[in-house]
């Protein structure tokens, strides 16, 4: 009796706080999403409607925006893991051990800078007059190749780090065996390095993947007038919340639909 | 490993270029700090100064950064508490609906942000703000980045209880102590460095948010990454943004350094 005493003293706080308050308010949006906006006084009206849903399958405008989204979130994922992979690799395998200590510092550092910080950089970058249009002669400027530059950059740590941290479990004795027996180098990491990595590489892909997917703070600032998901939902949250929920929920089914195809990879144990 | 000589030479390179490639924009606005060029053209003309002046007079980023410590140091402390409480029940009780709890904490920080700071805003107008009075401003900033904080103390907290035990405490019963004492004397001194790196990540991640915290701050109380977010676009602040942005590089290296200090880099790498 008492044990339960204490287990109910213990739980009650935070779960007033993160099922009363959050999980409640989480749901409640998520509802929104059947209602609908009146559209003369902008109200929400709670009657239940699949309009929102539809509009977004099938109007051509959202299919795009969904589908710009999805590539550039797959365009960022691709490139950290082509970055991270050898550079990793470098790290554990290859480096002395005090420049393995100085890169995990230096990875570790622009990883606490401040996420708008690390945007507004590559804005002031990318700009007309600044340090590529001036070295370079030239700059892709502000737009989707910008969008996906600066979300390499900002989400790079979070794929260096899991890849690291699987090479450093796998042992060199593998990698020797692998030699003895006659593979080359390219023979070695494809098919010894990458399939004990795979599990690493899909969980630092769950970062790059659902970050790239949500982010509209880095689109507003390097992306000019280009519309992803994020930016969508916060166009409608103050003139047609139903619409933006439905938006959110759609963001929120495709991370649950690429977690549930990541989970195969033993990714989730990795994270 | 016994890489081929050019195989080695490759992976110095490229290791080199990415060191470049993640260093050279901060080192860009590190210089641009001191351009005498109002907007940055490149190269800088010539060096100056009065950026550097004009950010440490200005009113703005001082109330911020203000507002962003007190938020931080407020959120900090709810997420001890709650995130403590929540892993001593879920490491030394077992009951119904445990595993539904633990993906409960990390929904918060899972989910997109905007689709938290969207929840969080119209609790505020619909339940905080008409029932209690409490209108958008510090304690709804607190509230909100307390939400997404606690995930990191439980996830510390827990990973220390898992790692002892219960059987040092059980000990200390048996020498006659009582709850309390136990706690005081065993449990929390096991526990201080798990919450100490668990308030470093938290506070990082309060320090750092802006999402949630457009949705749940008022409009006469701005976070340092606010302050920074409304004053990106206007050409004539760029200098002291700029200035602002340099500090707060300088700034990111002491976490690193001091989970480095405690020889916890996990605590460090536990920001993912």
């Amino acid at each position: 009796m008492r044990k339960r005493l204490t287990l109910a003293g213990l739980l009650a706080p935070p779960l007033l706080w993160l099922v009363v308050a959050y999980l409640g308010a989480l749901g409640a949006i998520f509802a929104t999403a059947v209602w609908s906006t009146d559209p003369f006084t902008n109200q929400v009206v709670r009657t239940f409607t699949t309009d929102n849903l539809r509009t977004l399958v099938s109007d051509p405008t959202y299919l795009r925006i969904i589908g710009r989204t999805l590539l550039i979130a797959t365009s960022v994922t691709a490139l950290c893991a082509l970055i991270a992979i050898p550079f990793a690799f470098f790290m554990a395998k290859v480096a002395p051990a005090r420049v393995r200590g100085l890169l995990v510092a230096l990875v570790l550092v622009p990883l606490w800078a401040s996420y708008l910080v690390k945007a507004y950089a590559w804005r002031t970058m990318l700009g007309p007059g600044g340090v590529l249009d001036s070295v370079l002669g030239g700059t892709p400027g502000y737009g989707f190749t910008a969008v996906v530059i600066t979300l390499t950059y900002l989400w790079l740590p979070y794929m260096i780090l899991p890849v690291y941290a699987g090479l450093e479990k796998l042992p060199d004795s593998h990698l020797e065996a692998s030699a003895d027996l006659g593979a080359r180098n390219w023979t070695t990491f494809r098919r010894v390095v990458l399939p004990a990595l795979l599990p690493s590489i899909a969980a630092g892909t769950i970062f790059t993947f659902s970050l790239s997917l949500g982010d509209y703070i880095a689109v507003q600032i390097v992306g000019g007038t280009l519309q992803v998901l994020g930016t969508a939902v916060l166009q409608n949250i103050t003139l047609d919340l139903p619409f933006a929920a439905a938006l959110g929920t759609a963001s929120v089914v495709i991370m649950v639909v690429y977690l549930l195809a990541v989970r195969r990879t033993g990714a989730l144990e990795n994270l | 490993m016994r890489l081929t000589t050019r195989a080695r030479a490759g992976l110095w390179a490229v290791s080199a270029v990415v060191v470049l490639f993640v260093y050279l924009p901060l080192l860009v606005i590190a210089l641009n700090s001191f351009n005498s060029d109002r907007t940055f053209g490149w190269p800088p003309p010539s060096l100056t100064v009065k950026w550097w002046q004009l950010a440490a007079q200005a009113e703005g980023p001082r109330n911020a950064l203000r507002t962003s410590v007190e938020a931080g140091l407020g959120a900090t402390a709810l997420a001890l508490v709650l995130g403590s409480l929540l892993a001593f029940a879920l490491t030394r009780y077992s009951f119904f609906g445990r595993q539904a709890i633990s993906l409960l904490v990390v929904l918060p920080i899972a989910l997109p942000g905007i689709v938290t700071g969207v929840a969080l805003q119209s609790v505020i107008q619909n339940v905080l703000s008409p029932v209690f009075g409490i209108g958008a401003g510090l304690f709804t900033i607190i509230v909100g980045h307390a939400t997404f904080c606690i995930v990191v103390v439980f996830n510390n907290v827990t990973a220390r209880l898992r790692r002892f035990g219960s059987s040092l405490e059980a000990a200390s019963a048996d020498l006659g102590a009582r709850p309390l004492t136990t706690f005081r004397l065993v449990t929390f001194p096991l526990l201080r460095s798990a919450l100490l790196a668990g308030s470093i990540l938290a506070f990082g991640l309060s320090f750092d948010e802006i999402v949630v915290t457009t949705f749940t701050a008022g409009p006469g109380s701005p976070t340092l990454p606010i302050w920074i977010f409304n004053n990106l676009f206007r050409p004539n602040q760029a200098p002291v943004v700029n200035v602002v942005a340099v500090v707060l590089v300088l700034v990111s290296i002491l976490p690193v350094w001091a989970a480095q200090r405690l020889g916890d880099n996990a605590a460090a790498e536990s920001r993912l």
